[in-house]
């Protein structure tokens, strides 16, 4: 037998793979690739002239039968549509035939919806219960920003293979295009959530009595899990998005990843050269220094994950920097219950937070933030936050593509000044890719990417902890980033050598099954009779039927055969039943050369003469023109017609092993 | 001995002989120790037992079985050495058997007491002491003494251990001196049998296999030739020198670190001729079979000798450039000679000769560094000093360690990975660099120097003690900047550089880690101070937000950053770099002057360091004349000497008086100058008539200042007060005019005042004050007797011997009533 690995996503940080594991079919994380947004036009809540005036692009023998659909801003195209996105691959494998669907954290579940409503998916899902729902708020928070800003037009002519090659990169580049969808509708969202079955840390959840899934904490986000996927006899680790940093989650569970026979490695830090303290430490420095000089902030942020910590991190800093009286806003129709959400997860905090559930005071300091009304936070920038708004301030708000969501009106609002500065914290989109259509921009723009997922130090610590037997990855890890091909220290190292991945590729996992468990019924068992041939080690014999049914394997007492009549039925009988034949006795035991000789001689054969062979011994009894022949498994006696001569033979070798 | 301490010492003795009354603090023993070393340095030991018999009781007493604490054991075998060290002395206790019961077999060194290490540290010292003369050595040799030392030599404690070898080369050193006719020759023979024994002894130590005897027989020898100068020193270099050589050709060299310091001591020497004693081969061999790591100290050490031979000298300076010369090899672009060795010893450097393990490799090459570091400013240095590929080694390092190197060999890439992030040698590199600043290069590498130093301040990833190091040498290369000599202005390079570095500066002035701000803040001191007056300086600074965010940190909430930004706000102003703020922190446009917020700091802030530095940055402002204190110098001086007054932090009343002091000498017109060469005007400015000068110091309330710190708990402050006032009392003696009879009625309410005040009680104000007054008050005073009596240190009257005594014995005295007490 053996293990299957599919790959559907190429994007290591947002996995989607699919494994086949002792006849069941397990879809492990549904990522969904967000970068094809990048090459749409933002969509502004508030009608932007700017924005409506750009030019059409057109070809370069002056043909504009695309200008309608594309754009052109400060060089670059874009398309003028609604944003689609890149879906994993359908075609490698029938999704309907997938059974489970294991989530591991809440960036790697937004393509949910497309899989459970869309492909004829019957089974279930699996999270942790923040996963779930702060995989809700993400979503809700997407398709809002998307809705609210309805857009008559969908452009589909630039997709045509023939057209496409004609276009500017990255439009040129970009992959599988026809494949690319809308966003899903909170319907479908509400409908795939609806398929998702909560599981708890180091819960056991038996699949059709084959395999049993475990979720172990990851430390990267609330609720962010590793899976187990184990038989009796073989161990697969998922590790995807894990993090050994102290921040809010609790801890990585790394030592019930030991032993696994396949260790398969997602999700690690998309900015390997960038250290989260040092970036967190560049975040308020740049944030502070443009405050002071009377600019505005803007961070480009998902509704939950890091913003806790920066948030933290700035409850601690504002006072010591002289920045109390500066407004904080966080913008997101998901903001609030994103902040409130965060405070009732005690049980999957770090033991820090934990502890503060028995003190009269919030995990997370931010309560104390909104309380002083440091921090404020609004669903929209339409409603009660136009008439709140000060300048100058600090604006936490989506999306991180800067190309739907309040964070596009900031954009147009604040990039004409040098005083304001976006800062850049999550890792998932170029920030010069997210910047193009803003171009030209007199805002600041500062990058600190703050990612802490595993980095490859890190990496080559728990590979020597957990020392599986094969590591999978993605195969952007078995090399240097492409920028920085000296850095042998950003690949994955590793003995043997990990296998690597890519998408729409088909891995077989390098090890074979080669034990089953098999139970046995009592009656059956009871009717043993075990020899002992070693002390300590008893052998049976079983005569039983085995009975296969759900995965688990079962031997039964065989059928009792019909009372024999006669010499020819029974004949027949027997050779019907084979279970039933009455075997040979099964023998055991080596054979003692030099007693076999004594033997021998007692029983009157002389003239013996022993040659030793590469597998045993070869008894020469030269008188009857007889040869033995003794090897570890096996003993020949070989003698012209003489069968009396070959039986007594034989006799005196039995006598030497055990029978049962 | 004066008739007091007499008379209390039977007592003593008694009381330390009592086990019953132990010694609780040991240190009396030390002090009892040192006296009765000054009285025999002083006179005759012998006349001193003789006078006081009590103490070879004392000596005989500690013999007895008996439970006696081991510090007073240990106190008495000290105490007999002092006391024997005296050659008719030691006849006396000789006489008594009391020298071999104390430290023969018969002694301690038998018994239980032995086991405790301040009893051998003891025995060691006293013998240390005795053996001054002829007769110590035949009684060394009579009781079997230096046996028992060879053994100490490994005694568990250090101590003793490092005593004991000490204590060898003493007797040795000492049984030489006895030689009449000149150095022995090589025979064993010639040589007095107490040092044929220790030098045999250390024949075989160097022999043995055994690791541990070695490094003792190579620490003695270590101590001999450092201490030891004599003729025979050479004598005993030719007869150990093959046996020493012997041990190089040992794998691995056994005890490589002290054969190192041997073979140094010995070269620095100045008792030995080192070219006939075969010495530089021996080093150079040393030098080649040592491994990098070993030899890089031995190699330190040659270069810094004076006299040694030029091939030496150079295999030397190549070992220590082994390690950069195999990182620059290892990051090397191309094929061909990085310029740090000789084309020959060059090839043999392979990039694999680092130490593979990372603490290995890091420890070397940060070792390296220091090394080079200190062989720099020396006058011996090696000469033509590769300034260039050095410098490029530095700055690989630092890409390395940064991230920012791209090396094209598999070497490189693991040297990378090793040294990646790794801070002790950023921090080793940064200061080296900053080392090499004092040379200079050819410009497209010092463009390169900036730009990783411009790496280095921008990087998050920089620690705060690797940031300070980066702004230090940011500094020093700075300063060396100009090219052309004598002109202080920085170049047009340097001033480029300048606009990149502000924003960064700028950046980490809003650090949220008070260490990066700190530095920041320094770093943009000094370089205030130092072309604070420089037009392109100027130009840069006033464009970017750093004067502004400066002023912010003035309310930083850690206390060392007000300070430093109090520091550097100070220089700004001095400089007319201050640009009023109007951040959000002043909505209205209304901001203090900076005078008022530095005020403010002065008597508001809850920590001394800001309010220490505003004081410094006043007295900086007032010598300077500063815009903001010339206006209305005397008001300034009132306000800050009223609030400093009051200060609780003695240093910011002491830093008061100096700003006083500079008030007083530019009120009366003194030019300062404590260099007694330096050129001083020709005339003085005339600071018009000595009582209108001293009325505007009693406007400004000096004198009350002065005189409250006359009598202040805290001595530098009451000692500067007393000298201020003695300078002015000594300016005005000679003026005849303010001659007033003593006895007038305000003088003496303000010496009945002063009075209360020396009392303690301050309560009451001086109130206005006469120049006529002050100076009658002045006359009167004892200054001299003050400051004679403020010069002793605060212990000087409980330091004699007799309150020695009289402490010892009520310590006893008072366990003894506990003792009472408890029937």
């Amino acid at each position: 037998l053996k293990l299957c690995k599919y790959c559907l996503s190429g994007h290591p940080t947002l996995p989607c793979n699919v494994l086949k594991f002792k006849s069941t079919t397990i879809m492990l994380d549904c990522g969904l690739d967000m970068t094809s947004t990048l090459n749409f036009l933002p969509l502004p809540l508030v009608q932007s002239p700017r924005l409506s005036n750009l030019p059409g692009w057109s070809l370069k023998d002056g043909s504009a039968f695309l200008d309608k659909e594309l754009k052109e801003c400060s060089g670059h195209v874009f398309v003028d549509s609604v944003p689609e996105f890149c879906l994993p691959e359908t075609e490698l494998i029938d999704l309907s035939t997938v059974d489970v669907i294991l989530i591991s954290n809440y960036h790697c579940m937004m393509a949910l919806p497309y899989i459970t409503e869309h492909t004829g998916f019957t089974g279930t899902v699996y999270a942790t219960e923040p996963t779930v729902q702060i995989g809700r708020l993400l979503m809700e928070e997407l398709v809002n920003f998307i809705e609210r800003v309805p857009k008559a037009q969908s452009a589909s002519l630039w997709k045509n293979k023939d057209i496409q090659r004609l276009l500017p990169s990255p439009l040129k580049d970009a992959v599988e295009v026809s494949t690319w969808r809308r966003c899903y509708t909170m319907q479908e969202v509400n409908s795939a959530l609806s398929k998702i079955q909560l599981v708890g840390y180091s819960q056991k959840i038996e699949l059709f009595g084959a395999v049993q899934v475990t979720p172990l904490s990851s430390g990267y986000a609330l609720g962010s899990s590793n899976w187990i996927i184990q038989s009796h006899y073989e161990k697969v680790s998922y590790v995807s998005g894990s993090s050994l940093l102290t921040t809010h989650p609790q801890p990585m569970d790394q030592a019930s990843l030991k032993n696994s026979d396949v260790l398969i490695l997602t999700g690690l830090t998309q900015i390997p050269t960038a250290n989260p303290d040092g970036m967190v430490g560049e975040f308020c420095s740049n944030l502070a220094l443009t405050v002071r000089n009377g600019g505005n902030v803007l961070v480009p942020c998902y509704p939950s994950g890091v913003i806790y910590d920066l948030l933290e991190c700035l409850y601690q800093y504002i006072d010591s920097a002289g920045l109390s009286n500066i407004p904080f806003y966080f913008i997101s129709p998901v903001a609030n219950s994103s902040l409130e959400f965060s405070q009732i997860f005690a049980e999957w905090l770090c033991h820090n937070k934990q502890t503060k559930v028995y003190l009269p005071e919030p995990p997370f300091p931010h309560a104390e933030l909104i309380q002083t009304n440091k921090l404020k936070h609004y669903p929209s920038l339409h409603g009660d936050f136009s008439s709140d708004f000060r300048q100058p301030c600090v604006v936490f708000t989506g999306h991180p593509s800067l190309r739907f969501g309040d964070v596009v009106h900031f954009m147009e609002l604040w990039g004409k000044s040098s005083l304001n500065t976006v800062i850049f914290t999550e890792p998932d989109f170029s920030y010069l890719e997210a910047l193009a259509p803003y171009q030209p921009l007199a805002m600041k723009c500062i990058y600190c990417p703050i990612d802490t997922r595993l980095n490859f130090i890190q990496v080559s610590k728990l590979l020597k902890e957990v020392q599986p037997l094969h590591v999978v990855c993605p195969e952007q890890y078995t090399q240097p980033p492409p920028a920085q091909s000296h850095r042998m220290d950003l690949m994955i190292d590793c003995q043997p050598p990990a296998m690597s991945y890519r998408r729409a590729e088909v891995l077989a996992l390098p090890f074979k099954r080669r034990y089953e468990k098999i139970e046995i019924m009592p009656e059956l068992a009871d009717a043993l009779v075990p020899m002992e041939i070693k002390p300590g080690i008893s052998l049976a014999t079983v005569s039983a039927v085995l009975h296969t049914k759900d995965n688990k394997h079962v031997l039964q007492p065989p059928p009792r055969p019909a009372q024999p009549s006669g010499g020819k039925k029974r004949k027949r009988a027997s050779e019907d039943i084979p279970d039933c034949k009455v075997l040979k006795p099964l023998l055991s035991g080596s054979i003692p050369v030099e007693q076999f000789v004594q033997t021998l001689e007692k029983h009157g054969f002389s003239d013996i003469k022993v040659e030793d062979t590469a597998k045993g011994h070869i008894v020469l009894l030269q008188e009857a023109e007889t040869l033995i022949q003794i090897e570890e498994d096996s003993t020949h006696i070989i003698c012209d017609n003489d069968e009396m001569l070959r039986v007594r033979l034989r006799d005196l070798v039995l006598k030497f092993l055990q029978k049962f | 001995m004066d008739p007091e301490c007499s008379q209390l010492l039977p007592a003593l003795c008694a009381v330390l002989a009592d086990p019953r009354q132990p010694m609780a603090d040991d240190t009396c023993l030390e002090k009892l120790l040192d006296w009765f070393k000054t009285i025999t340095e002083a006179g005759s030991s012998l006349l001193l037992l003789q006078e006081n018999p009590c103490l070879v009781e004392l000596l005989c007493h500690v013999l007895k079985p008996q439970d006696l604490s081991s510090r007073v054991l240990s106190f008495s075998l000290r105490l007999t050495g002092v006391f024997a060290a005296q050659e008719d002395c030691f006849q006396y206790l000789q006489q008594g058997e009391l020298l071999p019961r104390l430290f023969g077999e018969a002694g301690p060194l038998g018994g239980a007491a032995w086991t405790a290490p301040t009893v051998r540290s003891g025995w060691i010292q006293g013998l240390r002491s005795l053996a001054q003369h002829p007769s110590a050595l035949h009684f060394l040799a009579d009781c079997g003494a230096v046996d028992t030392i060879f053994s100490l030599q490994g005694d568990s404690s250090l101590f003793v251990a490092s005593a004991a070898g000490q204590l060898l080369v003493h007797i040795l050193s000492l049984s030489m001196r006895g030689l009449a006719e000149g150095p022995p020759g090589l025979q064993a023979d010639d040589w007095p049998p107490c040092a044929q024994k220790i030098v045999g002894h250390i024949e075989e130590s160097l022999r043995s296999t055994a690791t541990p005897q070695i490094t003792q027989a190579l620490n003695v020898l270590t101590t001999t030739f450092s201490h030891c100068h004599d003729p025979w020193t050479q004598v005993l270099w030719v007869r150990l020198h093959p046996l020493v050589a012997a041990l190089l050709e040992k794998d691995p060299v056994p005890a490589a670190h002290s054969l190192v310091d041997l073979l140094l001591s010995v070269a620095r020497s100045p008792g030995l001729s080192s070219s006939s004693c075969g010495l530089w081969e021996t080093l150079a061999q040393t030098v080649s079979h040592l491994s990098p790591t070993q030899a890089g100290l031995l190699a330190l050490g040659i270069l810094k000798l004076q006299d040694c031979p030029q091939a030496l000298r150079a295999q030397a300076f190549a070992v220590l450039l082994q390690p950069l010369a195999c990182v620059l090899k290892a990051t090397a672009q191309g094929p061909g000679p990085s310029g740090l060795l000789d084309s020959t010893a060059a090839d043999s450097v392979t990039a694999d000769m680092l130490p593979p393990s990372k603490a290995a490799c890091v420890g070397l090459l940060c070792r390296t560094l220091a090394h080079l570091e200190l062989l720099l400013p020396l006058p011996q240095r090696p000469c033509p000093w590769p300034q260039v590929p050095l410098l490029g080694a530095a700055v690989t390092l630092l890409q390395l360690c940064g991230g920012s190197g791209s090396p094209a060999s598999d070497a490189g890439r693991q040297l990378c990975a090793l040294l990646l992030g790794c801070v002790r040698v950023q921090r080793a590199a940064l200061d080296f660099l900053g080392t090499l600043s004092q040379e200079t290069g050819p410009p497209e590498l010092v463009t390169q120097v900036f730009a990783v130093l411009l790496e280095y301040l921008r990087s998050p990833d920089s620690s705060p003690t690797v940031l300070k190091k980066a702004f230090q040498a940011t500094f020093r290369w700075l300063l060396s900047s100009p090219r052309t000599p004598g002109c202080s202005d920085l170049d047009s390079d340097a001033v480029l550089f300048l606009r990149e570095l502000l924003p960064v500066l700028q950046k980490r002035l809003c650090s949220p880690c008070w260490e990066v701000r700190d530095s920041s803040l320094e770093f943009l001191t000094q370089m205030t101070r130092r072309w604070g007056g420089q037009a392109g300086f100027r130009h840069a600074l006033l464009a970017s937000e750093v004067p502004r965010l400066t002023e912010q940190l003035l309310r930083d909430p850690e206390s060392y950053v007000r300070a430093s930004a109090v520091t550097a706000m100070g220089q700004l102003s001095s400089q007319g770099l201050c640009v009023p703020s109007a951040g959000p922190e002043h909505p209205g446009g209304q901001q203090k002057s900076l005078l008022g917020e530095l005020l403010h700091i002065l008597s508001a802030d809850s920590e001394g360091f800001p309010r220490r530095a505003v004081m410094q940055v006043f007295t900086q402002w007032l010598r300077d004349s500063h815009a903001d204190v010339v206006g209305d110098t005397e008001q300034f001086v009132a306000g800050v000497l009223q609030v400093a007054g009051q200060d609780l932090d003695w240093e910011v009343r002491a830093q008061g008086l100096e700003l006083a002091l500079v008030f007083l000498e530019q009120t009366l017109g003194l030019s300062r100058s404590h260099c007694p060469y330096a050129v001083t005007p020709p005339v003085a400015a005339p600071a018009g008539p000595l009582t209108q000068a001293l009325q505007s110091l009693c406007r400004v309330r000096l004198f009350e200042f002065a005189f409250r710190a006359l009598f202040d708990c805290d001595r530098p402050v009451a000692q500067k007060s007393c000298d201020l006032l003695l300078l002015l009392r000594a300016k005005t003696a000679s003026s005849s005019s303010l001659q007033e009879p003593r006895s007038s009625p305000d003088v003496a309410s303000v010496e009945a005042a002063l009075q209360r005040w020396r009392a303690g009680d301050q309560a009451q104000p001086l109130g206005d004050l006469e120049p006529e007054v002050v100076l009658a008050v002045l006359r009167s005073m004892d200054l001299e007797g003050l400051r004679g009596a403020l010069a002793e240190s605060s212990d000087h009257v409980e330091k004699s011997p007799q309150s020695l005594l009289q402490d010892m014995l009520a310590t006893v005295g008072i366990r003894g009533e506990n003792e009472a007490d408890c029937y």
